[in-house]
């Protein structure tokens, strides 16, 4: 059964055209189909089958942003065919969601800092749904603090000796093919280099860790061990990989907040649909003013973020960096989850404690969800910090 | 070979239907429209046929308001090569419609024309039959295996009984059963390209067709809801109940 969305429907002409809808459509019908119906298995399986990579590819969704020349689709694809996507993939769930797509915070790098080699390498098999792309960025020691991150990398002739650990990597187990920030220069972001180091490289290894969510996504901790990664791995100039990783935070919070929205719709749409049908004391629950407060004070969080999430989607693909703006919709964003999800719960009582993909048991699966998407990405607390700098607000 | 695919804007199955308050049909202002599920069927067939090098091009068409446009561009986007949208504001009826793909027959030649057995908003079930009336081409209907060999197509039909299978002459006509095949998913690239392909603007009066409805529907009521059912405390109570309520016994 196709999900009803409860999102608008991407009407608005400023931000959607016809491909959108179009596309809108297909993913649709691909997670309700290849997705929703497992949703459940795959979660308390804690991965999903490998063959869902082939064919997200066969449907485009792997190459999306991606040269053509390297199998990817660019002709006509704009920021918001990957707004739709991240809604339309909340209707599945933040594991498969998280995990499927990894690539996308991974693969950019590449694409707009590789060389020709780099590319034509590392790119297409990733966008036939072959390998899986992963991001290391992330530390156990400072977390989303990137700019200090303590992974060495020294160049000895031809190769870099990485030493070093990755914390909470998405795709961590299972990726063949790993953008990995490693430090090649001094202290702070100008020592940063980016390296793209592949799965079977001697003393590199990982262990998955159990979470609290995005239960069939695949998060691991990598430890580097003196691998020797080729020179040619090397992607951009050495101690210039900063610029690339923020610019590439900036898609992934957008994505992130897309994603977020429409989960919060969901627990709208799921405690409307409760709050419609349970009765108590003789009414209806929706017939009580404490509960259509509850509902308004979620929608006026969602439509908000939703509204600035498309507002700063336009103005990113129109070329400008809003980096404050786009920290801050980050917060906005979780913090709307935070509520719709917390309200929700309140309003489907005990049903919404119960696990299970239907229903209101969704709800109880995107409340554990929230706090993945309230820390992962850049936790708050950091973007609050990075907003406060980018506005100058210091003496 | 050409391969004809006429194509139906319906709501989409997964709508609730509402009837308008003043009885005149069912709500579809603002409500989700899709192709209709047997046509996909036939697109993707089409699809295949063409993949297997059975056929060069498909031409979906459909007749109806300017947005059938969208429902074209699906087909489009799916790999149908080209299409033809018939505009009209009237509710065409199977008939008109049978009488429009005949002009269009007329003039694509086609080797094989397949549409979907029976569109799921009026269930009429028809227009493939009055096509083949028409245009005098053998028709297999509610088809679950299409195999074309040479100038023959060999059709397994679904009918009461179980499968029967009918060989026909091209050209002709083949309406889809749901058990043909699985319709693919428009892919992202396909969906880009198929902004570019060509889409031919024509009306009823072009191909000389009067769409006037025949048919006047007097009420449109939703079906009675089903009362609930009744808990029995035990056997007794059950044949009881068959024996004198239900009269069954």
């Amino acid at each position: 059964m196709i999900p009803k969305v409860g999102i608008s429907e991407g009407k608005e002409p400023l931000f959607y055209n016809e491909s959108h809808h179009a596309w809108r459509e297909e993913v649709r019908k691909f997670v309700s189909k290849e997705i929703a119906p497992f949703v459940e298995e795959w979660e308390e399986a804690g991965e999903f089958p490998r063959e869902l990579y082939k064919k997200a590819a066969d449907v485009g969704l792997m190459g999306m942003g991606y040269d053509e020349k390297y199998g990817g689709t660019t002709e006509g694809i704009d920021i918001f065919h990957g707004i739709v996507t991240a809604e339309e993939f909340a209707h599945g769930c933040g594991g498969v969601s998280a995990s499927l797509l990894s690539h996308n915070i991974a693969i950019p790098l590449i694409q707009s800092l590789g060389t020709e080699e780099q590319k034509e390498k590392f790119i297409p098999p990733v966008v036939r749904g072959e390998k899986i792309a992963a991001l290391a960025m992330t530390e156990p020691s400072g977390g989303s603090d990137v700019a200090s991150l303590k992974t060495k990398a020294l160049r000895k002739g031809d190769h870099f000796i990485v030493n070093g650990s990755k914390m909470f990597i998405t795709s961590g187990m299972r990726a063949d093919t790993y953008v990995v920030g490693v430090r090649t220069g001094g202290e702070g972001a100008t020592g940063i280099s980016v390296l793209v180091i592949e799965k079977d490289t001697p003393g590199f290894t990982q262990s998955p860790l159990k979470k609290m969510g995005w239960l069939s996504s695949d998060t691991a901790v990598l430890y580097f061990d003196n691998c020797k990664v080729p020179v040619e791995n090397l992607i951009g100039g050495e101690n210039s990989g900063w610029i690339g990783v923020m610019s590439n935070f900036s898609q992934e919070r957008l994505g992130m907040a897309a994603g977020m929205n429409a989960y919060s719709q969901i627990c709208i749409d799921e405690a409307v649909a409760w709050a419609k049908e349970r009765k108590t004391f003789g009414k209806p629950l929706i017939d009580n003013q404490v509960i259509k407060h509850k509902l308004v004070d979620m929608n006026r969080a969602v439509k908000t973020s939703r509204a600035w999430t498309e507002l700063l989607s336009w103005r990113v693909m129109n070329g400008e960096s809003p980096i404050a703006d786009l920290a801050m919709l980050k917060v906005h964003a979780s913090k709307a989850m935070e509520l719709c999800a917390r309200e929700a719960m309140q309003i489907l009582g005990g049903a919404g404690y119960l696990r299970a993909n239907s229903g209101p048991g969704k709800v109880e699966r995107i409340y554990r969800e929230v706090r993945v998407n309230a820390i992962g990405g850049g936790s708050e607390e950091i973007m609050y910090d990075l907003a406060a700098r980018q506005l100058g607000y210091r003496s | 070979m050409k391969i004809l695919v006429p194509v139906k804007r319906v709501i989409d199955p997964y709508v609730n239907i509402r009837v308008k308050s003043d009885q005149t049909g069912v709500e579809t202002e603002n409500v989700k429209m899709s192709m209709n599920p047997f046509c996909e069927i036939a697109v993707e067939e089409a699809i295949r046929l063409k993949e297997a090098g059975k056929a060069e091009e498909i031409i979906a068409v459909s007749i109806g308001n300017q947005s059938c446009q969208e429902t074209i561009r699906t087909a489009l986007a799916m790999g149908a090569d080209r299409g033809i949208h018939v505009l009209t504001e009237e509710k065409v009826e199977p008939i008109s419609i049978a009488k429009i793909l005949a002009k269009i027959c007329e003039s694509e030649s086609p080797g094989l024309v397949i549409s979907g057995k029976q569109a799921i908003d009026g269930d009429n079930n028809q227009t493939g039959q009055m096509l083949a009336a028409l245009t005098d081409m053998p028709q297999g209907t509610f088809a679950s295996k299409v195999e074309i060999d040479g100038d023959k197509v060999k059709v397994t039909r679904e009918i009461d009984g179980g499968l029967q299978t009918v060989n026909l002459n091209m050209p002709a006509i083949i309406t889809t059963d749901l058990r043909l095949n699985e319709p693919r998913y428009a892919s992202l690239p396909n969906i880009m390209k198929a902004k570019k392909k060509p889409i031919d603007q024509k009306s009823p009066e072009d191909y000389g067709v009067d769409v006037t409805p025949r048919v006047s529907i007097l009420k449109v009521i939703e079906p009675p809801k089903r009362q609930a059912g009744i808990k029995v405390e035990n056997v007794g109570d059950l044949v009881e109940k068959l024996k004198n309520e239900a009269g069954v016994i």
